[in-house]
Parts: structure tokens; sequence; C-alpha cells
């Protein structure tokens, strides 16, 4: 009755979910010597996280829950705003399934570092809620750097020197970047605009000379390196030494999308998208992200790695994000979110699916996949799904959210992003199309042993992320509904 | 009583219990002795610093001479943040010195070593007490005398060679020190550094004033280790005896630096003064040159003791870098940053100097893995580390925000990139001190030590962290003695 | 030349005769020779300054009007003091490293487990001192 109570109040509903994720964390370290206890902790500790979220009222009222104040005037506070629950909404969910396939994925081996990992990826979830619940820059800052240390240990897990040093780099890089570009950004915002909280319509309106606009912009841009513009995308590609379910939830959802979220965020409630509209120089982001997406499809295309292959996929639908986001215009940010979501559940099922191989074969590279439709058929079907889905075929759900992206690039006449995305979709067939052909017609290589499907965990896990990508017409108007507050209709346009 | 002369017993309290400690020598009671005073301290800097932040500045005359004829002991804001800094470092070592001490000198000399450790946090101490210039190169060569005597302590080669260079160089430090007070003695007739910043307004364009301004500043600097002067800190860091290090590293050029600010602030009329913007023009280049060539020697070296050196001639940049902008949220920056590094270069060197005890060597190769096997200590290191590179809810956070925001007011925009750029590369030097430490594939068997070892290290680590989450206390002191040094009223 | 002013060229030679010592000289002892006359010169500047022309030595007596600054004296009695402590470690310390290196000769001593780039650094400040 009284957690009922609790739950009805944005408050303290904010509380539990920024809490549990620690308590969590706690508990597996408590229960460290009984691997089925903690497991068992982990599970709960998933779903509780996902039923919080889901139960929390979404209003965007501002600041509900103060948490501390660092610096006097900026607190640690949080609030509820549709967007930031879209973002803890896809993670948490996505969470559980990462949670039930790393059960199986590591069930294997005998791991002395397991609880390690699973308390980490309990803080990694726990960062992102702080990010998604954010109420001010300030805070989203704390909670982006603290996701990048709890995520170094998931990266190293496996402590080979390849590993390290692909987890240095990526710390690095993350690190480095917000030190040197998001830290002084926020100052200079703080100082114009006297506030950091997240309001519509922008902080900054009217209080920043225009010339500056953009070029303070392209410090977020190349400070949030988790959205992974280039040159700052190097450390995707590294963090691929991580173990499968790491790469699949932090670096195909929790992660990257915390830097699109950034970045998104900062578009629409610290500048403003008139604002920016209307200052010189307004397509220069548009023009890096269109640089992006193309030329991390073309790097796509060029590796034999799955996992390379994948990040470099990944980085190019990072940049459809930034791009949809800098048309700046309010149906940009509701393409931005579509797009969120729809890459999210089609890249966690390829991660899973490329684990799912290496699980059972121990293959990395796209060259040695030849005809393994034929010993892992549900697997690779999954594959399609999500592969058809990056390709943006109906009825996927990256076919809605390319649809929605083309509908704004349309309103603002925007044909710069209308021939990114038409060159980008070709790319995009053509790298996963020439896998898809050597699963399940070419014949397999002699060497190959015969194997089946991977357990159990893993392949529910798959088959239920898969199943989201073509299931995303009965919900993605819910998500559209859900932003309409912030983001508008994308019917408004022609009433 | 005490209460009125709580200002100068903190100074003589350590003086009086340095004999008492030589004379209990190696009796067990002489370490719990030294910890009690010191306590007795700590707790008294706290209580003046309240005093001062409620009614202001506190005065007492020497043998009651009034100033400017007798010796007059001040505390200002400023000076009062300090000593809780000093005292509490002082207080919370002295026990944690204990076990390092017996470890590395002996127990036959520990004691020896126990007493120039309370003569140069008496001689710290008196360098923030006072009032008069001429006291501040007394308690300098106080607090600089026993800084060689205990970095020379544990009879090893490398440490008595860095100890006798220190030595030459800090006295010839100590010396233009003297030179500068001497000139304006000459032409003001006074000591009294309020006093002086009455008079030297009116002389403040004689070639005289200008040159003892030079001689002031560079005989601190050397104390500061403001770089190119730094050379002595490195292998005096890289040698001394361990625990001895953590001390030195925490607070000696941090009260240094505050003299810095003393002189150039409260004592000559820089404003007036023909070489005055001059001066601080040159004072912030060195600055950014300290942060960059000291974090660029940090990344190379192996050895973590001569990378956490290193790492300290770029951090007392920074502090430099603040004061020397001048401005009120400048030197704000550097009072933040001098308080905040004290305990993170401390709590560093602690760890390091945990971590060594097994092997006695300090390279990165020797500290492998060591970080799981004292938890305690890794986390303590973990905390310094991030605080360094200025992570978000550690101290280093505060201070590169307060820092950065300064340069930003003060539209120092290519400082500000120099700045920036130290604390990316301080990144990769810290991060190859932590991934050293907790390496797991190399496992070694080691101590593991008592409480009264990790405690210490926990209480200094807590500070980083607590201010990281809530810094109005330090930040609104800060501020007030900013304005204070700056005259602002 | 003003001949009020000749202590103050005494001060200066002295001064630079101590510094020279300092850095050109690699035996230790000749080191600490030459911080003590450096020291000394500086001494010379307060006493100077002290000093006033008919001036009497600062000690109360009925016939005397004019006294010589007596504060000075006093400062420098606590500055030699300091000074007399420095070249009791220093001589200590000079002890000690002929016992470890077996040498006092500053240019063949260097520090053993210590790698370049520290050596290097000491090198330089002694040049640019």
């Amino acid at each position: 009755m009284a957690l009922g109570n609790a739950l009805m109040d944005a408050s303290s509903g904010l509380g539990l979910i920024l809490s549990t994720p620690f308590i969590g964390a706690s508990l597996m370290i408590l229960v460290r010597r009984a691997p089925v206890l903690r497991d068992a902790v982990t599970m709960i500790t998933s779903v509780s996280l996902f039923i919080l979220v889901a139960m929390l009222p979404s209003n965007s009222d501002g600041a509900v829950f103060v948490l501390a104040e660092p610096i006097s005037g900026l607190p640690i506070s949080f609030g509820t705003e549709p967007f930031g629950k879209l973002f803890a909404f896809i993670a948490s969910g996505l969470w559980i399934v990462t949670s039930i396939y790393s059960i199986g994925y590591l069930g294997q081996k005998t791991d002395p570092n397991k609880t390690r990992y699973f308390v980490c990826f309990a803080l990694s979830l726990g960062s992102t809620m702080g990010i998604a619940f954010a109420a001010n820059l300030f805070t989203l800052f704390i909670f982006y750097e603290a996701l990048t240390l709890v995520t170094y240990p998931l990266v190293a897990h496996y402590g080979t020197p390849e590993s390290r040093n692909g987890a240095r780099k990526y710390l690095q890089i993350l690190l480095g970047s917000s030190i040197a570009l998001f830290v002084p950004g926020i100052i200079i915002v703080y100082l114009f605009a006297g506030t950091l909280d997240f309001q519509e319509g922008g902080v900054l309106n009217g209080k920043l000379d225009p010339a500056f606009t953009i070029p303070l912009l392209l410090m977020f841009l190349y400070g949030v390196a988790k959205s992974a513009v280039m040159p700052v995308h190097s450390w995707l590609p590294s963090a691929m030494v991580a173990p499968a379910p790491v790469s699949a939830l932090l670096h195909a959802v929790a992660v990257v999308k915390a830097g699109v979220f950034t970045i998104t965020k900062i578009i629409a409630f610290i500048f403003g998208w008139e604002m920016l509209a209307s200052s010189p120089g307004a397509n220069l982001p548009l023009y890096i992200a269109g640089f992006t997406v193309i030329a991390a499809s073309v790097h796509a295309l060029q590796q034999d790695n799955i996992k390379s292959m994948l990040a470099y996929s990944t980085i190019a639908q990072l940049s459809y994000v930034v791009m949809a986001a800098s048309l700046f215009l309010p149906i940009g940010g509701l393409a931005a979110a579509l797009h969120i979501a729809a890459h999210a559940v089609a890249k966690i099922t390829l991660f899973f699916v490329a684990g799912a191989i290496y699980l059972k074969s121990g293959y990395t590279l796209i060259s040695q996949l030849n005809g393994i439709g034929r010993n892992m058929p549900l697997t690779l079907l999954a594959f399609t799904i999500a592969a058809a889905s990056m390709i943006g075929l109906p009825p996927t759900a990256g076919f809605f959210s390319k649809w929605f992206l083309l509908q704004a690039a349309f309103t603002t006449e925007s044909y710069f992003t209308v021939g990114v995305i038409t060159i980008s979709t070709a790319l995009n067939a053509a790298y996963f199309l020439p896998i898809l052909y050597r699963a399940f017609f070419k014949a397999p290589n002699e060497d190959q042993k015969s194997f089946g499907e991977a357990p159990w965990p893993v392949l529910a896990a798959l088959l239920f992320t898969a199943a989201l990508s073509i299931t995303f017409l009965a919900y993605g108007n819910a998500i559209m509904e859900l932003e309409a507050p912030i983001f508008g209709s994308i019917f408004n346009k022609y009433d | 009583m005490i209460a009125q002369h709580a200002q100068i017993l903190v100074v003589i309290l350590p003086l009086l219990c340095a004999p008492l400690v030589l004379l209990l020598g190696k009796s067990r009671i002489a370490v719990w002795f030294t910890v009690g005073v010191l306590s007795v301290n700590a707790l008294l800097t706290w209580w003046l610093l309240l005093q001062v932040l409620t009614i202001g500045t506190l005065r007492y005359s020497l043998g009651n001479w009034p100033a400017p004829w007798g010796i007059e002991y001040r505390l200002d804001p400023l000076g009062a943040l300090l000593q809780v800094m000093i005292a509490s470092i002082a207080a919370v070592m002295a026990p944690f010195l204990r076990k390092l001490l017996a470890e590395e000198i002996g127990s036959s000399r520990q004691y020896a070593a126990l007493v120039a450790f309370i003569l140069l946090t008496a001689g710290l101490l008196g360098i923030v007490a006072t009032g008069d210039a001429f006291n501040v190169f007394v308690f300098l060569e106080i607090s600089s005398l026993s800084t060689y005597a205990l970095i020379a302590i544990a009879d090893k080669r490398d440490a008595l060679l860095a100890s006798f260079r220190y030595l030459i160089v800090g006295t010839i430090g100590a010396t233009f020190f003297l030179i500068g007070i001497g000139l304006v003695y000459i032409l003001t007739g006074t000591l009294n550094m309020d006093d002086l910043a009455v008079r030297l307004p009116e002389v403040s364009h004689t070639n005289t004033t200008q040159i003892a301004l030079i001689f002031v500043t560079i005989g601190i600097a050397i104390k500061a280790a403001i770089w190119p002067l730094h050379a002595w800190l490195i292998p005096c860091y890289s040698y001394a005896p361990r625990g001895i290090v953590a001390f030195l590293a925490a607070l000696s050029t941090k009260v240094a630096l505050y003299a810095l600010a003393r002189f150039l602030f409260g004592v000559f009329p820089l404003a007036d003064m023909p070489i005055g913007s001059v001066l601080l023009e040159i004072l912030q280049l060195l600055a950014i040159a300290a942060m960059l060539i000291g974090s660029a020697a940090a990344i190379a070296h192996s050895n973590v003791r001569a990378v956490l050196a290193y790492s300290s001639v770029a951090q007392i940049g920074y502090i430099t870098l603040g004061l020397a902008l001048a401005t009120s949220a400048g030197v704000t920056a550097a009072i933040i940053h001098m308080f905040n590094h004290a305990f993170i270069k401390g709590s560093l060197f602690m760890c390091i100097a945990i971590l060594a005890t097994g092997s006695g060597k300090h390279t990165l190769e020797s500290l492998k893995g060591l970080g799981h096997r004292m938890p305690i200590v890794g986390i303590a290191l973990l905390i310094g580390g991030f605080s360094l590179v200025g992570v978000p809810l550690t101290s280093g956070f505060i201070s590169k925000w307060f820092l950065i925001t300064a340069l930003v007011q003060a539209e120092k925009w290519i400082w500000i990139v120099a700045v920036l750029l130290s604390s990316v590369m301080s990144i990769i030097y810290v991060w190859k001190i932590v991934e050293a430490v907790f390496d797991k594939s190399d496992d070694k068997q080691v101590r593991s030590y008592d409480l009264s070892v990790d405690i210490p290290i926990v209480l200094l680590a807590a500070v980083s962290l607590y201010i990281g989450i809530n810094s109005s206390a330090l930040v609104s002191t800060a501020e007030q003695a900013s304005k204070w040094l700056l005259g602002m009223p | 030349m003003d001949s009020q002013l000749y202590n103050y060229w005494l001060v200066i030679l002295l001064m630079m005769t101590g510094l020279y010592a300092l850095i050109a000289r690699g035996n230790l002892i000749r080191k600490i020779i030459g911080l003590n006359i450096f020291q000394v010169s500086v001494f010379m500047l307060y006493i100077s300054a002290g000093f006033i022309r008919e001036g009497a030595a600062p000690i109360l007596s009925p016939n005397v009007d004019v006294y010589s600054n007596p504060l000075p004296h006093v400062l420098i009695l606590t500055a030699i003091v300091v000074s007399v402590a420095t070249t009791a470690l220093g001589l200590a310390l000079v002890i000690r490293i002929k016992a470890a290196f077996g040498s006092i000769d500053d240019d063949t001593l260097s520090y053993s487990s210590g790698d370049s780039a520290t050596e290097l650094s000491i090198k330089t400040q002694k040049s640019s001192q």
C-alpha cells in the first residue's frame, strides 16, 4: 500500500528508480558467493526497475527530486519528462532481456569476475537512469561521466592486454572529450544563461551572440563523444573488445543512446529550436552528422569482424539521430526519439546474434559465416529481421523511424538529409545483404564443425528483441503520443 | 584565557611538543603524545576558523607590544582555512607516519623523524599565522630545515643527494626572500605586513620596490616549485621516505603559494607598480608552461612517485594561474584548489606509500595488482586519481569548475585551452597508475595493514568526496578569503 | 662614487662572489662556503641599512641623542642562527654523502635508481641558477 502511494508521486518514484540499481548492486556484492542468488538479484532488480519506470507519471514540471547540491546554485536534481522517460523505458526494458542473455552467455564458462560484471551492469543502468531523468545539464553531465567510469570494467572484462588497450582508449576518448569540451561548454552556458535547467524553448535564447551559437553547439557535439560523431567516434570500435551482452546493451543502447539523447536534449532544451535555426552556420552540425553517416557506412562495408561492422553501423545510425535533431525542428526531435527506439531494438538483436554465434562456434569474422544459417536457423532469422530494420524495410521499426526522419527533412526542405538517407540506405543494404546470402546460401567451410542453437536464455533474448522490431507498429504510436507534449504531433503540420 | 591566546597557541603547541618528544625518545608514548597534541591543535584551528568567519580578522600582539613595533599575529579567512588544512592533515598523518617511519627509518631514529615532523608542522602553521614579514622568513626556514632533515633521515644515497641539493636551492630561495623584505624594510622602516601595505604605495614607483617584489617573488617561487624553479621537487618527492613525501606533497608547496598570495596582494601595491601587471602576466605564462610540461613529463615517467611529483608541478600551475589572474574569481579558484589538492596529493602519496611497502619500489611494474590485495587503499587511490582528473563528484571537479569559470570571466580563452589540455593529459598518467594497480594478471602476496594506516587514507579520500558533493562551505570561505586578500569590501 | 654607498657595493661584490662559488664549484663544501658568503652579504645589507650617520650604538645613554637602528641587528641575529643551522645541516649531509658515494664532487654524484629524466632536470636547474 505504501509502495502504491509512493508510486503515485513522481518525486518518490524517481527516488526509487534511481536507487533501485544501486540497491541491486549492493545486494549482488553481498550475495557474491552464491551465483544463483546473484543472478536472481539481477533479474529482480531489472524487472522492478522496468516496472517503476513504466509506472512513473510523465508530467514535465521540471525538477521534482533533489539529491545534493555540489556547487551552490547547481543541484543534482531530477524530473520526469517524456523524452527522458522514453529513454529510460527502452534502457530498463532491454536490461531485462540482456540480463537473461548474460546469464546464458556467461553461464558457460567459469568466470571469476562475474559478480563485478553484474554489479557494473547495474551501476551502468543506474547512471543511465540519472541521465534520462536529469532535470538540468549539470546532473546529466555527472551521470554521463559516471556511465563512462562504470562501463570501463565491463569493456575491460576479459582482462587480456587487447581488451585493456581497447578499454583504455574507450575511457580516454570519452573522459578526455568530455573534460576538454563538455565541461567548458556547460560553464559557458551557465555563465551566459544563469541556469542549466532544461526548459522548453531553451535557456540560452537571446542571451548569447548568434555568431557563437553554432560553435558552442559544436563544442557539445564533440564533447559528448558518446554520440560518436566523427572524428570522436573511434572509442566505439575499441569498445568492441567487451563481451557481447555489454556491446549489446551498452554500446547499442545505453551508452551511445545516452550520447544522442544528451545532444537532442541540449539542442531542444538548452539552445531551443528557434534560436538554432536562425543562427549563422546552422547547417554545419547537419553536414557533420551527414558526413559521419556516409563515412561510417563505408567503413562498415570494409569490416570483416562482425562486431566492428556493427560498431560502424551504430556510428552511422547514431548520426541519423543527430541529423534529425540538427534539423532544429520539433518534428526532428520526434524523429530522433523514434529512431532511438527503433535502432535500439534492432541493434541489440544484431549484437545478441553476434554473441550467440561466437558462443557456439567461436567465429568472429563475416568470412567465417558461410552456411551458418543451417546450424542456427532461428538465430539467423532474428538477424535477418534486425538487418531489415537497419536497412529500413517495412514493416520493421527502422522503416517507420526513417519515414519520419524523411518527413522532417522534407518539411525543412533539407535535401542534403534526404540524399544522405538514400545513400546510406543503399550502403546498409550493401553490408547486410551479403551476410544473409553467405549464411543461408553459401556452402559451409570445409573445416566447419557442426553445432546447434545457442543456450535457451540467449536464444529467447534475441528472438524477443527481433520480435520487437517487427511489432513496432503496435507501440510506435504510443511513443509518438508520449512525446507529443514536447515535440508536438507529426500530424499537427497538416491540421 | 585559552581563547584569547589560541591564535599563538596553534604555533606554540607544536613548538613545545617537539623537545618533549625528543625527551620521551624511543618510548611508545612519544607517538601518541604527538598525535594528541596535533589533534588538539587541529581542533584549535577549526575553532579559530569559525571565529574568523564570524567576527573577521583576528589580531594578536606578541608580548603585548602593539603593532607595527611589536610582532603581530593575524589570522584572516585565508590563513584560518589553511591552518585548518595544515593542522588537520598533520594530525591525521601522524599515526600513519608511525607505522611507515618505523619501517623505513628504523625504530632507533623514528623519534628524531617525529621531532622534525612536528617542527615542520609548526613552521608551516607559523608562516600562515604571522603578520610580520621577517617572521615569515624565520618560519619558512624552520619548515625548510626540518624538510631537509626529513628527506635525508632514512640515510639512503639518493635521498641524501636530493636533500643536499634542495638545501642549496632552498636556501638561495630563502635568502632571495630575505633580500626582498630587507629592501622594503629599508624603504618603509616597517616589517608588519599590513603596515607595509599602507606605506608601500607611497614608494610604489621606485626601482627598489620593483626589485624587492622580484626578489620576494623568485624566493617564494622556488619554495613553491613554480615552473621552471621546480627541479628540486622531483628528486625530493622521488627519494624521500615514503611517509614523509605524503606530508610534504600535501602541504609544503601550498604554504609557499599562500605566502606568494599574501605578498602579491596583501603587501605590494601591484596595481600601482610599473612591473605589477607584467609580473602577473609572466606568472600566468609560467603557470601554463607548468601545466603542460608537468603533465607531459608525468606521462613520460614510469616511476609512480616521479609521475605524481610532475603532476604536482602541473597542479601548482593551476593554483598559480588562478592567483595570477588577480581577479576575485581567479583567486577563489586558486584557494579552492590549494585546499583540494593538498588532500588529493596527500592521499595519493599515502596510498602509493602503502602499496610500495612490500617491494620498496615505485615503478608501475612493482605496483601491479596490489589494488586487489588492498582494496581500501585501492579505492582511495581511485578517488584520488579521479579527483586529479576532475571527475564530477570529486573535489578536483570543483577546483576545475571554478578555475575555468574564472578564466571564462577573464576571457582568457587560450589559457582555457591549456588548462583543458593539461586535464586531458592527466587522464593518461592517472590511468596508467590505476591500470597497473588494478591489474589482475599479477597476483602478489603482500602484508595487509592495520587500521591506523587505513583510517588516515580513508579520511583524506573522504574529504575529497565530501567537497565534491557539497562544496558550498569551502567555496564561501574561499570567496571571503579572496575578497579579503584583494581588499574588496 | 658616493662614499655613503660603498658598503652596498661591498654587499653586491660579496653576493656575486657567493653565488659564483655556489654555482661554479662542484665541491659540496665549497658550495656551502659560497652559500655562507651569499648569506653574509645579505646580513651586511641589513646592518648597513640600520646605520645612521653620527648615530651611536643603540645602548641607552643620557648623553646620546641619535642611535643607530637596533632592529636590523636583532633581525640579523635571528638570520645568523638560521644560517648556522643550515650550514650545520649541510655539512652533516656532506659527511653522509661522502660515506655513501665516496665523493663530494657534485659533478660525479648522480642518483642511482632514478631515471635519466630526473637527472636531466637537475642538471638543467644547475645551469640555470
